[in-house]
């Protein structure tokens, strides 16, 4: 239903070839917000500056292609913002998500950058929008970028090619000259052959290795093979690795990442936000087993999101079903793919080949668990179970009036957090412990400074603005000296 | 299942955005669509007729083409827009005139012109028309005011009836009550956005139209055209209160019909060109291609309708006045009876969903 016979395609963007001659003071590696940010500041500072991107014009911009908004904070209400946002309040917010695995002064540091950032990004042609219908309750804390995560990256795009910033695209870093802590030159592939770029000083904004599923297989074993890669298959962390090969300390480990439950018949990568299923709530949440295996009513999405990537990723062949009947069908966003629906559970579970006595089972029991109360779909209710393990704390209602629905579910990766050490300059910092000469890093690909675990929506763009801007300037002063 | 694949097209797009959302901020369209869960006919051809073509959500979706999501909003409403045009003219077995729009317009203009030529020289003497005429009156030598009122009234009530049947269509196919075309505040607030073509500006930075870049002047443009259309509306409004009051035509360029007629004439002129221009410039894979000819026929028209008057206006007092006006009043003629089939519904459909919209965010 989704496809549709050969798309209309792109302009194509036509390249001179690379000057073997020139030295820019500030290469930048990478397109998205860390890598836009950086080189726009580099260049602002002053620097002139390259910047190579993997993909081709279209699917520029990798993983922030497909955000939404970013989280900043403010001391006011704003025109887009419904109030203040203090940084005590961030920083509190962040050290729950991560339950402290954060590095408090890099984090304390950025929080107060964020601040600026909401007028910074303005500055540089991002537009954001008030908050509306599709917000996800996040109108006070997180700004939403009008027309989302594409829009805010032409904008960049645009003012950094009037800046005078070059950027190549189909331009893949496969190589990079490092001693001691120094980057002297990096090999760049293009369809044209590969070619060497020199440069004074380097940011890398490459992103993560989400998309690299042999990687992520080196902490979470074979079961990796059935994760969905919901941003690009661009972010194959290839650059982490030559940095971290050439004595880069590593930070983070590498099953730590942002990963939640989403459809699974999207498509193996780039499925974006579409994909998101936010009805775990009104329903149960079955293996293929037919077995319930958490409180699906724990608490209000989107808080407790982004834990379902990893319980589904527990479960036999990472696979999951959210069961729920026709009373809750309209209760959250309309999907992207229709749920598979039946006339009783036996059927549903005939169509999601299941074993049909199983699911009427467990569904069986779990309405027989259900309690008395007043269901309120937009606040945690008092409507539970008693006597089943696990429990269904809230918006438990007996799942009885037909047709009945599904949607099978399995972890969609967000971004990966194990990267390279940084300090507040952005500076990567050796595995000796000493500071890199020339190298800066920001965005994805060093987010585990600042995220051991967990995740706060809009934090991955503050994260790739904040870092990305003191990147490009720290580069640039590199540069200049 | 819905009645033409750019239907069913359309439906699927909707359904992908409804569970995106990231463009509900650029203009109206995405709003309507939030509001519902499902897509009818109605629906669709609601939301294709809000959408006024800025491109934006083209260029800002991360899944347009090559995405295998294939995303193209813009192209898609505007095959299902101009496809309502054709399933709502009246009457309807004259819908076909949409096919091939272009030509169907050409050659009404083309017979139009050749009848007034060929009626001044059949009832009036080739004297009067090539001889050269001034003073009060001039023009109605050649065809008295009369007739000419009688004629030029008939075709323009003509095409008020039919566009309104055309409308009544459209109201009944989305399934609004007559009565939200009477309430003023949303009446006022369609013309507001539709007199500032508040949609037309990609969201804030503007439009869109060869590439990413929002560097498109159809806004500009468009208020050159439609203001120059309404001046020179008021030109000639105004000429016919002077006519019952006494004073015929033509008049001395510094009178209100001349002033009106002639800055509404310079709009018609700059506008069609600029329009034609960014049309010709954008980015093919936002347009509909079977729809060229019906766009381009009704800014040719327009420019056309200029050009024409402002040669009158300069040849007014020699002997090319005859065929001149022959020319200007084939091709105004030609425009009013070909207005209920060609691009110019557009704006009639395109207000009243502007009502709508006002009623629906009102009660949201
Ligand atoms: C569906 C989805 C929704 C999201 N929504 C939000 C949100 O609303 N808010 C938020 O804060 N975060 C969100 N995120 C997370 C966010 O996308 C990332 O945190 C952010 O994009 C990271 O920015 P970055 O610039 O570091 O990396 P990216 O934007 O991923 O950019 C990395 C770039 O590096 C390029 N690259 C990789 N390797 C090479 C190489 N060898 N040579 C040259 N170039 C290379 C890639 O092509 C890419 O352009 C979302 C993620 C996804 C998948
Ligand atoms: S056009 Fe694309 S980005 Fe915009 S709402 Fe639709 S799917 Fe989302
Ligand atoms: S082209 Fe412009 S007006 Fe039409 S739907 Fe897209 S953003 Fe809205």
């Amino acid at each position: 239903m989704l496809q549709r016979s050969s798309p209309a395609v792109a302009k194509a963007h036509v390249t001179q070839p690379l000057d073997p001659e020139r030295r820019y003071d500030v290469l930048v590696i990478g397109g998205g917000n860390a890598a836009l940010c950086a080189a726009i500041s580099a260049r602002r500072s002053g620097a002139s500056v390259l910047v190579l991107e993997a993909a081709a014009h279209f699917y520029r911009g990798g993983n922030t292609r497909h955000t939404r908004n970013m989280r900043c904070a403010h001391d006011s209400a704003t025109e887009i913002l419904t109030g203040p946002y203090t940084e005590d309040e961030f920083w509190e917010d962040l050290k729950r998500v991560t339950q402290g695995h954060t590095d408090e002064e890099l984090a304390r540091y950025m929080i107060a950058e964020s601040k600026d950032m909401l007028t910074w990004i303005v500055d540089q042609g991002v537009r954001f929008q008030p908050s509306l219908g599709g917000t996800l309750s996040l109108g006070r804390t997180n700004s939403f970028f009008l027309g989302g995560g594409r829009a805010m990256l032409n904008a960049l795009y645009l003012t950094a090619e009037r800046l005078g910033v070059e950027v190549r695209y189909d331009a893949e870093v496969i190589e990079l000259e490092i001693e001691n802590g120094m980057f002297l030159s990096a090999t760049v592939k293009e369809a044209s052959g590969t070619s060497t770029v020199r440069a004074a000083a380097l940011v890398a904004a490459s992103g993560g290795f989400e998309a690299n599923i042999e990687w992520l297989k080196q902490g979470w074993g074979e079961i990796a093979e059935n994760f969905l890669i919901r941003g690009t298959p661009y972010n194959r962390g290839t650059i982490l690795r030559m940095l971290l090969d050439h004595q880069v300390k590593q930070i983070g480990d590498v099953t730590q990442c942002h990963a939640v439950a989403i459809d699974a018949r999207a498509p193996k990568f780039d499925g974006g936000i579409i994909t998101r299923l936010d009805c775990v709530i009104y329903g149960i949440v079955v293996n293929n087993q037919c077995q319930r295996f958490y409180d699906e009513g724990e608490d209000i999405w989107p808080k407790r999101y982004a834990i379902w990537g990893r319980l589904v990723a527990a479960q036999p062949d990472q696979i999951a079903y959210i069961i729920f009947d026709a009373r809750s069908l309209e209760l959250f966003m309309p999907s992207l793919f229709p749920p598979i629906r039946a006339d009783s559970i036996e059927e549903l579970a005939t169509l999601l080949e299941l074993d049909p006595a199983k699911l009427a089972e467990t569904v069986s029991r779990f309405n027989a668990a259900v309690q008395p109360g007043t269901f309120d779909p937009d606040n945690p209710d008092d409507c539970a179970t008693a006597g089943i393990r696990p429990a269904k704390t809230h918006w438990a209602r007996e799942i009885d009036v037909g047709p009945f629905y599904a949607y099978p579910v399995r972890p969609g990766i967000t971004f990966t957090y194990l990267g390279v050490k940084v300090n507040k300059e952005a500076r990567m910092i050796m595995a000796d412990g000493k500071q890199a000469v020339n190298m800066f890093a920001a965005g994805e690909i060093m987010a585990g400074n600042v995220l051991g675990q967990g995740y706060a929506a809009g934090i991955g763009m503050t994260i790739g603005s904040v870092f990305g801007r003191a990147a490009g300037r720290g580069a640039a002063k590199y540069a200049r000296n | 299942m819905h009645a033409t694949s750019a239907l069913t097209e359309a439906d699927r797009l909707m359904t992908v955005c409804n569970s995106c959302r990231y463009c509900e901020g650029i203009c109206a369209v995405f709003p309507a669509m939030e509001m519902r869960r499902a897509f009818s006919d109605g629906d669709l051809n609601y939301l294709a007729n809000l959408c006024h073509s800025c491109g934006a959500c083209y260029y800002d979706c991360q899944f347009s083409p090559p995405h295998e999501f294939n995303v193209n909003v813009p192209q898609v409403l505007a095959q299902v827009r101009s496809e309502s045009y054709e399933a709502y003219a009246w009457p309807q077995f004259l819908s076909g005139s949409f096919q091939r729009n272009g030509l169907v317009i050409s050659i009404v203009a083309a017979l139009s012109v050749a009848a007034f030529v060929i009626g001044f020289v059949l009832f009036r003497d080739t004297s009067v028309l090539f001889g050269a005429h001034n003073g009060p009156g001039a023009f109605y030598k050649l065809m008295p005011h009369n007739e000419m009122a009688a004629l030029f009234g008939a075709a323009f009530l003509y095409a008020i009836v039919a566009i309104s049947m055309g409308v009544r269509n459209f109201w009944r196919d989305i399934g609004e009550p007559a009565g939200t075309l009477v309430q003023g505040s949303s009446l006022w607030q369609a013309i507001k956005d539709a007199s500032t073509l508040r949609y037309l500006d990609g969201g804030g930075v503007g439009c869109m139209n060869e590439d990413e870049k929002p560097t498109d002047k159809r806004r500009l443009y468009h208020h050159f055209t439609f203001y120059g259309f309404m001046l020179c509306f008021a030109s000639t409004s105004a000429a016919t209160v002077y006519h019952y009051l006494g004073r015929e035509a033509p008049y001395p360029w510094y009178d209100l019909p001349v002033v009106l007629g002639t800055l509404g004439g310079l709009g018609l002129i700059v506008g069609p060109i600029g329009l034609l221009r960014e049309k010709f410039r954008r980015d093919p894979v936002l347009q509909d291609g079977k729809k060229y000819g019906m766009d381009v026929a009704f800014l040719a028209m327009l420019f056309m309708t200029s050009l024409t008057g402002m040669a009158l206006l300069l040849l007014r007092a020699t002997p090319a006045m005859g065929l001149t006006l022959a020319l200007h009043i084939g091709i105004v003629f030609a425009l009013f009876i070909t207005m209920p089939y060609g691009k110019f519904v557009h704006g009639f459909y395109r207000f009243v969903a502007l009502v709508r919209y006002a009623k629906e965010r009102r009660e949201l």
